[in-house]
């Protein structure tokens, strides 16, 4: 377990420092990602001994968002003024997200006779 | 005996006591939407959020000594992010079964999250660091947070944001998908992954096992291209 977060904490640290050397705008962390999709592909038998470490982080996910999300009560004010904007953007482009989404599923499905 | 004050004063200056109340208003949080059937509206995260929030309201306490102790938690992001490989990497075979029709579905859905908040907003009078801070909503928060820190948003207000993204997604998803005639479990569930993130994962998890599995490849993907392009597309508006 301790072995599987220090690679975990590795991944990250090589993809902080090559977007910072480098200056991406990509975040670090979705660089480490990358670069442990690769190593999966490279060392197969990785996935097994990592499975069980990396499923019980991914399942308490949500709560890492509570931290960032209780910042919302510096920006209250901001919210009283923009926050009809905010809103309807967040509808609005959810539901036209989720429409093109499917459609164009749907559509390259048949187009390639890929079948449910 | 410590006069009362005393104890106040160590416990808002120490990193433990906001440390532990964020994981037990999360607990409250999950115990509620436990008990509710995990329906979309009793997310954990914005039960949690309203409670840490009132409580740092009332007792008059800034954001800043919070964090000092939240920190350890957010810390994680980072690892976890780079877990989000592990399941991708397990659903290669049904990824590279349906290739086409999941690059195609990431790139439009992708874009259209992103280009039509930003149109939305935009027409709304939003703009600046508000405006950044919105790009990112559709894509999962360790991602998001990332981008916003990245490009001059507000990362407290793009958790919250990502937040409400994800349940206005689950919340609609099944009623539009039935409005809309789409049946294929597939589409529905790549869809709301790349609209809705987790949120909406956890929702197609809740109706369909099929529509849970692409929803959550599609999430898995929609973090890595939502960070790819989202800068290039802030830097062009």
């Amino acid at each position: 377990m301790i072995a599987h977060v220090a690679l975990l904490l590795s991944l990250q640290l090589v993809g902080e420092v090559i977007t910072r050397a480098l200056g991406l705008p990509i975040p670090g962390p979705v660089l480490g990602m990358a670069l442990l999709l690769a190593l999966l592909f490279a060392r197969p038998t990785l996935v097994d001994k990592i499975a069980p470490t990396t499923t019980e982080l991914l399942k308490h996910i949500s709560l890492l968002f509570v931290p960032a999300g209780v910042g919302i009560i510096m920006h209250l004010d901001r919210l009283a003024e923009s926050g009809l904007g905010l809103i309807a953007a967040l509808i609005l482009s959810t539901w036209a997200a989720l429409i093109v989404g499917a459609w164009t599923f749907i559509g390259l499905a048949k187009l390639s006779g890929s079948k449910p | 005996m410590t006069e009362l004050p005393n104890i106040w004063s160590y416990l808002s200056s120490e990193p433990l006591a906001w440390l532990t109340a964020t994981l037990i208003a999360y607990l409250i949080g999950d115990w509620c939407a436990q008990k509710t059937g995990r329906g979309p509206l009793a997310n954990p995260v914005l039960i949690a959020v309203i409670l840490l929030g009132t409580v740092l309201v009332l007792t008059d306490t800034p954001y800043q000594p919070y964090f000092e102790g939240a920190q350890f938690v957010h810390f994680m992001l980072g690892p976890v992010t780079v877990a989000l490989a592990v399941p991708l990497y397990q659903n290669r075979t049904l990824v590279r079964k349906s290739l086409l029709p999941m690059a195609g579905a990431l790139l439009a859905g992708s874009l259209t999250a992103i280009l039509s908040a930003l149109f939305v907003a935009k027409a709304m009078g939003v703009s600046g660091a508000e405006l950044i801070s919105l790009a990112p909503k559709s894509t999962t928060a360790p991602v998001a947070i990332g981008i916003a820190e990245n490009m001059g948003g507000l990362p407290t207000l793009t958790a919250v944001l990502v937040i409400l993204t994800g349940i206005i997604g689950a919340i609609t998803v099944t009623p539009l998908m039935n409005a809309m005639r789409i049946t294929d479990w597939r589409a529905r569930g790549f869809a709301v992954g790349v609209a809705a993130h987790g949120i909406g994962t956890a929702r197609a998890f809740h109706v369909n096992q099929t529509a849970g599995t692409f929803a959550g490849i599609g999430m898995g993907l929609n973090a890595l291209l939502t960070a790819l392009i989202t800068p290039y597309i802030l830097i062009n508006i």
